[in-house]
């Protein structure tokens, strides 16, 4: 929360921003519109990568295909992972962090809301400059863990790698800015009664994702810095003649990236344990044993990254080590999976759109980590590393985990969102064709991998077996495809006409849903007292079904009656994010005047935004919000 | 969700089964690859026998526990089972351990080194976008692209790198392990039976990265001493009035900077050794059948043939590389 001073201005109207239309948005400060930002920008994210994608699958439906060029094809699944990962699957996961995480605590906003804005706005920096290397002469080709040399400037000499480095470098600090921002959340602005074993398990999971955020990013923030260096300045870190090693980066990179594929999935474990609880009418089962698993992930994750590299040659010991350390992880994941099947075990299914997904994600999640114990096999891996086999391994936990769960997210969280239901007829289409359309497509690559094929490569010879389960899998994109543009369609038209959507449309559990769809600008129009896990479904059962207001601590600052005071929208996260960017820019194309002048502006920027106070403003609290809470309170 | 999960198995039979091509890994050729197809498919088992137990349970819940009409009373609102929760940590914890002792078993058994006893040393150096084997063994002779291999015996091969990252994977004969510039992995591999065995670059290495291809000859132990033979006595001297011109133009237009010929002064090592260049079955690191057109092809527009390909357009005219062609076609 913004400093409170003592001159806080009255506002005249009570209206929650002092700007409008596409003002409002570049000033935005609400962790609720952050999110739908995050969001929208993460689904554009998602169709880019998508086309990239589908592009690809095109190439490799014949042998010897001739769709775009072995040049192009590099570039195309650099660009893909890359964007998915850290531009489409990670966005969508902060999205709804920053749309439900303080809605689910009862605090009014984040810790540090103009922090948050910048997080978006350097995320969406990054990745736009990532993305405008495809028209400024030079895409990012060596693959997305850009392993050196290959990516170094005498094998990548033009300016790809440069636009990942550097694209990827603002991003990152995007990402490491929300994960102080969240955890100083978490711990500090919980509703009373709100202790950590009441937390929602959405909550939870992204608090060790955060965790996982602020130890996993640095790794690669020095990562990219050391090549930008290398590449920029001519260091040598990872030049073999000069004393460097590759291995350097590759250790670097996989301490960095095997966290990272946590980080995308814990908060989809986090998604289904809040939806399938909801639409079986139970709680959800085993909350502790869920607790310590996430716990048990989170710390494991960052015990197994040499399993991305068994075929490096680090000997028996250490190969053995790191096999066994990633079984491991799959005793609390399985552990996890197994409370879901209890929780729906003895309740009372509603096949929602949202339940259909979370039923959808169980299925091909479960096939994902099996795959995965089936890597974690050192001496099987060396066969199975690197071939499309691993290719369907990460798409079954990525899309099959992660993406699967973040719609389940979506048709769930969407009318607290945006006030309005999406489609559940529109739904039960995108549900289907996505869910049939993605195990065509990614099936077949378990046998693609058996039968010997290398992934990243743009063409094979006819002979090899290759052919069948090539054209298998660019049939089902099509069907994948068709798909996704029944869930654009879908999101389009439900957020411009869709059904209004009530407070609590899914008679559900948590804070979030105790307020009106979508939530006020303050949230709450009186902080909640917390009175149990599922704080809402405690009411339900023991109260009148409305959160009763906490009593408020003695001493503390107290706005006028019938206000809220809430931190003011400001335009310099915004200005410090364009400066950094148009910096990053001037190193690219080496332009000093560029680097100069931008890191000039980035200076007064960044001076303007740590030593501006903010006076916040109040905010009157609708009537229908007051009634929203329980009288008593 | 039934109708996928059958249809999945039903599936999952069926292709395997099918995977018998050139690089199927289900079809080891050897005692490396046989071991850890073995452990693949002991993991695979087990995780079947999870995935049915796991799907089982879902589909009773979808069945038995979807909400009906006129249901209001709330169901138990059971909240944990601290004996049930204890069960499925143990039990996927003693599969795992199972799982485990193999893993680490093998991962020692197929350890190898270069001073491995009864085996034959080869030195495998991967380049943009072709391999280099050198028998350290046999006078240091050098080939590229199929390795020669006597059946029977380990083979113990020290890989590294001249430029970027490669990875070695012949599936029927072992997993794969990298070629790190700077580094030296040793692995080992063995033939049970005669035959001719693919396999290609396994770690993203440029342009040319899905054109990097190799074969491994296996050969009874007399045709591989009848190979070290000749490779060690090359022929390489022109005896037809073309293939003497085309000798000449392999130094005039260039080609001795980067490749040797055994037996001649030319000795570039950029590229590929072509002393037995006949004798290869493909070229462009295993692309196109070794027949004089596809030469002539490949000496015209390395591009063309193979994108990325480090040779270069020599821009040479027709009858040079005709010549040329001729001169090449000797090499034995």
């Amino acid at each position: 929360m913004a400093s409170i001073s003592g001159t806080a201005n009255l506002d005249r109207t009570g209206e929650a921003t002092a700007y409008r239309g596409l003002m409002s948005w570049l000033t935005v400060v609400d962790h609720k519109r952050i999110g739908q930002l995050y969001l929208m920008a993460g689904l554009l994210f998602f169709l880019v990568g998508g086309v990239e994608a589908f592009i690809m699958r095109l190439q490799l439906m014949h042998p010897n295909g001739h769709v775009v060029s072995a040049a192009v094809f590099n570039e195309l699944f650099t660009m893909h992972g890359t964007t998915m990962i850290f531009l489409a699957v990670m966005p969508l996961s902060i999205g709804f962090i920053n749309a439900i995480v303080p809605l689910q605590i009862g605090a009014r906003d984040v810790a540090f809301p103009r922090l948050n804005a910048l997080s978006f706005w350097l995320f969406l920096g990054g990745g736009l400059l990532l993305n405008s290397s495809w028209f400024l002469g030079g895409t990012p080709n060596a693959g997305w863990f850009n392993y050196t040399p290959i990516s170094g400037a005498q094998f990548s000499p033009g300016l790809g790698v440069d636009f990942y480095d550097i694209g990827l470098q603002i991003a990152g600090i995007g990402t490491l800015i929300s994960g102080i921002n969240f955890l100083v959340t978490i711990v500090n602005l919980r509703a009373p009664g709100m202790t950590w074993f009441r937390l929602p398990m959405f909550t939870w999971t992204t608090f060790v994702t955060m965790i996982l955020v602020l130890f996993a990013f640095p790794p690669l923030t020095v990562n990219l810095f050391l090549q930008t260096f290398e590449r920029l300045f001519h260091a040598q870190y990872f030049n073999v003649a000069a004393g460097g090693s590759p291995l350097l980066w590759a250790n670097l990179f996989w301490i960095f990236g095997h966290p990272e594929v946590y980080i995308l999935i814990l908060p989809a474990f986090g998604i289904i344990s809040e939806v399938i609880p909801a639409f079986s009418r139970k709680p959800l089962f085993g909350y502790v044993s869920m607790v310590l698993a996430t716990l048990a992930i989170g710390f494991l994750s960052f015990m197994v990254w040499v399993h991305h590299m068994f075929t490096l040659g680090y000997g028996p010991w250490v190969n053995s080590i790191f096999a066994l350390t990633s079984m491991l992880i799959a005793v609390p994941t399985g552990v996890k999976v197994f409370n879901w099947l209890s929780t729906m075990w003895g309740g009372q299914l509603r096949f929602t759109t949202a339940m259909m997904w979370a039923v959808g994600f169980l299925f091909t999640f479960v096939l994902g980590g099996m795959s995965g114990v089936m890597l974690a096999v050192a001496p099987a891996d060396l066969q199975l590393n690197n071939s499309y086999f691993v290719v369907a391994h990460f798409h079954y936990v990525l899309i099959g985990g992660s993406l699967f769960a973040l719609l389940a997210g979506l048709y769930y969280w969407f009318p607290k969102i945006t006030g309005r239901m999406l489609s559940e007829r529109l739904g039960r289409w995108n549900f289907w064709l996505m869910f049939i359309g993605f195990n065509v497509t990614f099936f077949p690559m378990h046998f693609l991998g058996l039968e010997g094929m290398p992934r990243r490569i743009f063409t094979y010879s006819p002979g090899f077996g290759f052919t069948f389960w090539n054209q298998v899998a660019t049939f089902g994109v099509f069907i994948l495809a068709a798909g996704v543009l029944a869930l654009v369609v879908n999101v389009v038209r439900s957020a411009a006409a869709g059904e209004r959507a009530s407070a609590d449309p899914w008679d559900a559990r948590g804070l979030e849903w105790s307020m009106s769809s979508p939530a006020p600008a303050y949230n709450f129009a009186k902080i909640p007292l917390v009175r149990g896990y599922d704080p809402l479904w405690v009411e339900k059962l023991h109260g009148d079904g409305r959160m009763i207001a906490a009593p408020q601590a003695p001493g503390a600052h107290h706005a006028p009656p019938g206000m809220v005071h809430m931190p003011r929208p400001t335009i310099v996260p915004l200005l410090v994010a364009l400066t950094l960017v148009a910096a990053g820019y001037g190193f690219i194309f080496s332009q000093l005047w560029l680097e100069v002048l931008a890191l000039l502006l980035l200076g007064v920027s960044l001076h303007r935004s740590m030593f501006e106070v903010d006076p916040g403003e109040y905010v009157r609290v609708r009537p229908e919000d007051e009634e929203a809470m329980s009288a008593h309170g | 969700m039934g109708l996928p999960v059958g249809l999945l198995t039903v599936l999952g039979a069926a292709g395997c089964g099918s995977l018998t091509g050139k690089e199927s890994m289900l079809q080891p050729a050897g005692p490396v690859a046989a071991a850890q197809v073995q452990l693949l498919d002991s993991s695979m088992w087990i995780m079947f026998e999870i995935f049915v137990v796991v799907a089982a349970v879902l589909i009773i819940a979808l069945i038995r526990f979807r909400a009906r009409p006129g249901q209001t009373a709330l169901p138990p609102q059971v909240e944990g089972n601290n004996r049930l929760e204890l069960l499925w940590t143990i039990v996927p914890a003693l599969l795992l351990a199972l799982l485990a002792v193999g893993t680490v078993k093998e991962t020692f058994a197929l350890n190898a080194s270069p001073t491995m006893k009864n085996s034959v040393l080869v030195d495998v150096t991967g380049h943009q976008f072709w391999w280099s084997f050198e028998y350290p063994g046999y006078g240091n002779l050098i080939t590229a692209n199929e390795l020669h291999i006597p059946v029977g015996k380990r083979i113990v091969l020290g890989l590294t790198s001249a430029d970027v990252m490669h990875s070695f994977w012949v599936p029927k004969l072992g997993g794969k392990t990298d070629l790190v510039p700077g580094k030296e992995n040793y692995i080992w591999i063995e033939a049970n039976t005669p035959g001719i065995y693919y396999g290609q670059c396994a770690e993203f290495c440029g342009t040319g990265h899905a054109d990097m291809r190799l074969t491994v000859d296996a050969q009874t132990p007399q045709a591989f001493a009848a190979w070290v033979a000749t490779m060690q006595h090359p022929v390489s001297t022109p005896t037809t009035a073309l293939a003497k011109a085309g000798y000449r133009y392999f130094a005039q237009v260039g080609c001795s900077t980067c490749h040797t010929i055994g037996g001649t002064p030319y000795a570039g090592v950029v590229g590929p050794n072509l002393t037995d260049l006949t004798g290869r079955l493909m070229i462009a690191a295993n692309l196109i059948p070794n027949t004089p057109a596809n030469l002539y092809r490949w000496i015209q527009d390395p591009q063309a043939v193979k994108p990325g390909a480090k040779m270069p357009d020599l821009h040479l005219k027709s009858k040079e590389i005709t010549a040329l062609v001729a001169y090449l076609e000797q090499l034995k």
